[in-house]
C-alpha cells in the first residue's frame, strides 16, 4: 500500500513549517507519521502538501524550567521513557510510555502527535489532562497556551486551528505528596486501550487536597470525569468513596462497541481502570 | 510530481536513488536497491517483519517515507553477515530453532541486533518486552526468547 501523491517539504525551523503551512491549503504536519501514514495508505487523508516536521531541532527534548517540565513537541515516546527529568517530577508520562504502542513505534512516534491526532485511543490526551498540562501551538498570529483539559473537542476535533501547529507540553513538577495511577487494558502490545484511566491526586495529610480523573476511548474523545474528582476532592479517600468514583466515571463513558467489546464491557472496564488507578495514586502519594 | 533524489548508506555502502515522494522505505529497499531481506507483512506498523535499523534504532520501514531515509544510516537483515559468517544473533536463531516458516525472521533478527545492543544481558521478560513489536505465527516465541539469550551470551564472549 502506497498514499497517494503528495508534495514532500522538510522545514529546519518553526517559522518555515508555519509559513509552509499558510502557503498551502491542502497541507498536512508529520510527526512520527504512524497514524497519520496509514490514513494516507487506506485514502482516509489525502493531503496534497506533507509538512515533516522530524528536522525541527527546536521541537525535541524534555527541559526543566523551574517547577514547570517543558516536552518538546516532537520528543519520541522513547525518549519519554529515558528521560531522567520525567522520571523524577512527572513518572506519570514516562511510565506511561511504556504502554503505548511497541519498541520500534515508540523511536518514531511523538508526544505532539498523539496528542493532536485527536483520536480518542491515544493515551496522551488523557494523561495531558491528568497531569494538568498547558498546551503551547503556534500559528501565524503567534502563540497560544492552552489547558489540555477542555482541549480535545470530538473525535480528530482540538483547538488546533487551521495552520497551526503544537510547539511544546508544559507540565507542573510532581509535588511530594503527590501520586498517579495510570491503569490501561489492551489486548495485546501495540493495541490501543478497550479502556483506560489516568489518576493524580495529591494529599494534605490524610485527605485528598486536588485529584483529576481522565479517560482514554471511551467517548468520542479523551474526557475528565469531574464528577468522580468532586466526590473525592477534600475527602479521606475510603474503599466505598472509591467505589462511588468508579460508578461516577462509568456515568459518563459512551463508548462505541468494536472488537475490543460492547459498550457495556469497555464501560465496566473503564470503572475497574479508575479503582486501580486511585488505589496506585494513593499509595505513591502517600510515598 | 517529480521525482526526488536521497542518498542514504545501506548496509555500510552508499546508495543514491530518485524516489517518489510517498514511497515508503521497505519498496525503496526491496525494488530498487534489490535488498529483498526485509519482508513486507501487515504495512500497518503492526507485525514487525520490515523492521530495520534506522541510525541506530529499530524502525518499520513499511511506515516511513523513502525521503526521510536521506542521509541516513540504514541497516537490514543483509548486512548482519561478515564474508558469508553469519552474525551471532543469525547464528543463534539457527541453533535454538527460533523459526520456522521464516517470515517474521528478518525483522526479528535485526530488531534482536538492536535490543542486544540496548541490553546486552537481558531477562526472559526483557526480551518479551523488547521483541514485542515483531509478531510470529509459527514459533510461539519459546525458541525465539531461547534464540535472543543465546545470542546474548555468544555476543559477550566474543
Amino acid at each position: 500500500m502506497i498514499p497517494s501523491g503528495f508534495e514532500y517539504h522538510s522545514p529546519s525551523t518553526l517559522d518555515e513549517a508555519i509559513s509552509l503551512l499558510a502557503e498551502h491549503e491542502d497541507a498536512k504536519i508529520i510527526a512520527g507519521g504512524h497514524s497519520l501514514l496509514p490514513m494516507m495508505k487506506l485514502r482516509f487523508a489525502e493531503p496534497a502538501h506533507l509538512v515533516d516536521i522530524n528536522g525541527i531541532s527546536e521541537l525535541k527534548g524534555v527541559r526543566e524550567d523551574g517547577a514547570t517540565i517543558r516536552i518538546g513537541a516532537m520528543t519520541t515516546e522513547n525518549e519519554l521513557i529515558a528521560s531522567a527529568i520525567l522520571h523524577n517530577k512527572c513518572p506519570l508520562i514516562s511510565e506511561a510510555a511504556r504502554l503505548i504502542a511497541d519498541p520500534q513505534v515508540r523511536n518514531r512516534g511523538t508526544v505532539g502527535g498523539d496528542i493532536v491526532h485527536g483520536d480518542p485511543g491515544n493515551d496522551h490526551p488523557a494523561i495531558m489532562m491528568a497531569a494538568d498540562a498547558t498546551l503551547v501551538v503556534r500559528g501565524p498570529d503567534g502563540e497560544r497556551a492552552l489547558p489540555a483539559s477542555g482541549f480535545f473537542l470530538g473525535t480528530y476535533w482540538t483547538q488546533l486551528e487551521e495552520g497551526e501547529l503544537l510547539t511544546e507540553v508544559q507540565v507542573p513538577a510532581f509535588g511530594a505528596h503527590t501520586g498517579h495511577g495510570f491503569n490501561k487494558l489492551k489486548r495485546k502490545t501495540g493495541d490501543y486501550a478497550t479502556a483506560a484511566s489516568v489518576v493524580v491526586l495529591t494529599l494534605d495529610g490524610d485527605r485528598c487536597s486536588e485529584i483529576r480523573i481522565a479517560l482514554t476511548n471511551v467517548a468520542p474523545m479523551a474526557i475528565r470525569a469531574e464528577q468522580a474528582e468532586d466526590s473525592l476532592r477534600g475527602q479521606v479517600i475510603s474503599d466505598a468513596l472509591i467505589e462511588q468514583a468508579a460508578q461516577q466515571v462509568m456515568a459518563v463513558c459512551e463508548p462505541v462497541e468494536d472488537l475490543r467489546g460492547d459498550a457495556e464491557y469497555k464501560t465496566h472496564m473503564a470503572g475497574e481502570m479508575t479503582r486501580r488507578s486511585i488505589r496506585d495514586a494513593l499509595a505513591r502519594a502517600r510515598g | 510530481m517529480a521525482k526526488t533524489h536521497i542518498g542514504f548508506t545501506l548496509n555500510g555502502q552508499p546508495v543514491e536513488t530518485l524516489v517518489d515522494a510517498r514511497e515508503l522505505l521497505v519498496h525503496v529497499i526491496r525494488e530498487q536497491l534489490g535488498q529483498t531481506g526485509t519482508h513486507i507483512g501487515c504495512e500497518t506498523s503492526h507485525c514487525g517483519a520490515c523492521t530495520v535499523d534506522l541510525n541506530g534504532q529499530s524502525v518499520k520501514s513499511c511506515t516511513v517515507l523513502a525521503v526521510q531515509a536521506n542521509g541516513a544510516e540504514v541497516l537490514t537483515v543483509e548486512g548482519l553477515a561478515v564474508n558469508g559468517e553469519l552474525h551471532p544473533v543469525q547464528q543463534a536463531f539457527m541453533e535454538e530453532h527460533g523459526l520456522q516458516c521464516g517470515f517474521c525472521t528478518p525483522g526479528m533478527i535485526v530488531r534482536a541486533y538492536r535490543f542486544l545492543q540496548e541490553n546486552p544481558d537481558p531477562s526472559d521478560e526483557d526480551i518479551r518486552l523488547g521483541l514485542s513489536g515483531n509478531l510470529c505465527r509459527c514459533t510461539g516465541y519459546q525458541n525465539i526468547i531461547k534464540a535472543v539469550k543465546s545470542a546474548a551470551s555468544k555476543l559477550q564472549t566474543t
